[in-house]
């Protein structure tokens, strides 16, 4: 989706807002929103990719404007009644619906050690063939899907060179709409500033850019 | 969608009721959207809880971990026990996740981590264009200009610029590669030693490595008052 998250490359976004001794959260609520997320992702009930399509989602006035906790309160609301853990009379009320049976949580503070060192489960052991090699001159497809992707506009059409193979993932494109993982290698693509930036960018500086199988095409 | 989603937002603050314990009494009748976040999180983890969706213990130990136990000194650990020892260096450059679970900081099935290194020749920067992207093991939570559009937009197309409101002039021989993380990969930089440190422990070492200098725009530099005489 050609949204306003996919924003690397564009200017005049204002300066740097550098706050010295920054705080992890800056009030507790934050704090809140955070642990909320990460203990109901352990339903399992939606992915990575399904999370972060759902902020790319939101209006792009709101995106720029809301801070960064806010929105993911939005999106943790969306998730948790669009995937079914809570109905949206129950978000309005506060209380669980009358006769609701009391869940268990699958994730308790005992497990916590665990689970925080396998936050992502996105490699795969799948048998998949790599379309491409190491030191290969590729294209970045020049799509424009309306769903989620991970391709950044500002690589599409671009030629690189393949870096490294970091071996078989999941897709984002399917993953984030639950419609299968659809596994395949992600490559490190190597792109030349003045490929990407045009003539005035420095001549030796480059971009390097994750990506998958289904971004691209032999040059 | 999006009419859906505000109206989400909307009802998440209906549905802070005036006093939980007298929740039931109210929960047909129309309440006014505190403006507070703070209220309508607050009743979004009552209402996790009480459905067993959550663990109240478990939010807390979240957090516990992140504001506490999980930051940038972790990072700073593996940068200079890579400047200390030549072999750890050697394996923390070809395999990340594994030379860091050294730390016990990642496992196996973590975070798919890739350090890259500063050299007087190269400079390294880490960016997440598309969202917020971030070596949370070894650096914890990012921090808001990280997440934000000034940096996420220009840090591709001007990374030397970028670079400049840091505070930080690259010599025009330097190579500057930006790392985008667009995918489950993420990135450490593995900044360059300052001169003057030969004789500092490895512990005095990990003291002198920023947050900054592990995402690229900053150098690790020597306090003046350690600076050998």
């Amino acid at each position: 989706m050609n949204g306003i998250h996919d924003m690397g490359g564009m200017q005049d976004m204002g300066p740097i807002q550098y706050e010295k001794g920054e705080p992890v959260f800056h009030v507790q609520w934050e704090s809140r929103v955070f642990a909320m997320f990460l203990a109901t992702g352990a339903w399992h009930k939606w992915n990575l990719d399904a999370f972060r399509h759902a902020r790319e989602v939101l209006p792009p006035a709101d995106y720029l404007r809301v801070s960064y906790y806010e929105q993911w309160f939005s999106v943790l609301l969306e998730l948790l009644v669009r995937r079914g853990l809570v109905t949206a009379a129950e978000i309005e009320s506060g209380v669980p619906a009358p006769g609701a049976a009391r869940a268990t949580p699958p994730l308790t503070a005992d497990k916590i050690p665990a689970a925080l060192a396998n936050r992502i489960y996105a490699n795969r052991d799948a048998q998949v063939s790599p379309r491409f090699k190491v030191g290969q001159q590729v294209r970045a497809r020049n799509i424009n899907p309306v769903g989620h992707t991970r391709l950044p506009r500002y690589a599409r059409g671009k030629f690189g060179t393949v870096n490294r193979d970091h071996g078989v993932f999941v897709f984002p494109d399917t993953n984030a709409h639950f419609l299968g993982e659809k596994p395949q290698h992600v490559y490190s693509v190597c792109f030349a500033a003045r490929e990407l930036w045009g003539t005035q960018a420095p001549e030796k500086d480059c971009v390097y850019v994750d990506l998958w199988d289904d971004y691209l095409e032999p040059a | 969608m999006t009419t859906t989603r505000r109206d989400f937002l909307t009802a998440a603050g209906a549905a802070m009721p005036p006093d939980p314990s007298h929740a039931h009494q109210h929960e047909h009748e129309h309440q006014a959207v505190p403006s507070d976040p703070a209220l309508r999180v607050k009743a979004l983890e009552s209402l996790l809880v009480e459905k067993g969706l959550v663990d109240r213990a478990a939010l807390d130990a979240l957090v516990d971990a992140y504001e506490h136990k999980i930051g940038p000194r972790n990072g700073a650990r593996v940068v200079a026990r890579a400047w200390v020892d030549p072999a750890y260096k050697t394996r923390l450059l070809a395999d990340a996740n594994n030379a860091m679970a050294e730390f016990g900081y990642v496992s196996r099935q973590g975070d798919h981590m890739v350090v890259v290194e500063n050299t007087p020749r190269v400079h390294n920067l880490i960016v997440c264009t598309l969202c917020s992207c971030y070596p949370w093991p070894v650096l914890g939570l990012p921090p808001v200009w990280y997440k934000s559009a000034p940096y996420r937009s220009r840090a591709v197309i001007d990374p030397r610029g970028v670079l400049g409101e840091f505070g930080l002039e690259l010599a025009e021989d330097v190579e500057v590669r930006v790392w985008d993380s667009t995918a489950e990969l993420r990135y450490l930089v593995l900044p360059e030693r300052p001169a003057g440190t030969e004789r500092l422990s490895e512990e005095e070492l990990a003291a002198l490595v920023t947050r900054d200098a592990m995402v690229g725009v900053a150098r690790v530099v020597l306090p003046s008052s350690e600076r050998n005489p």
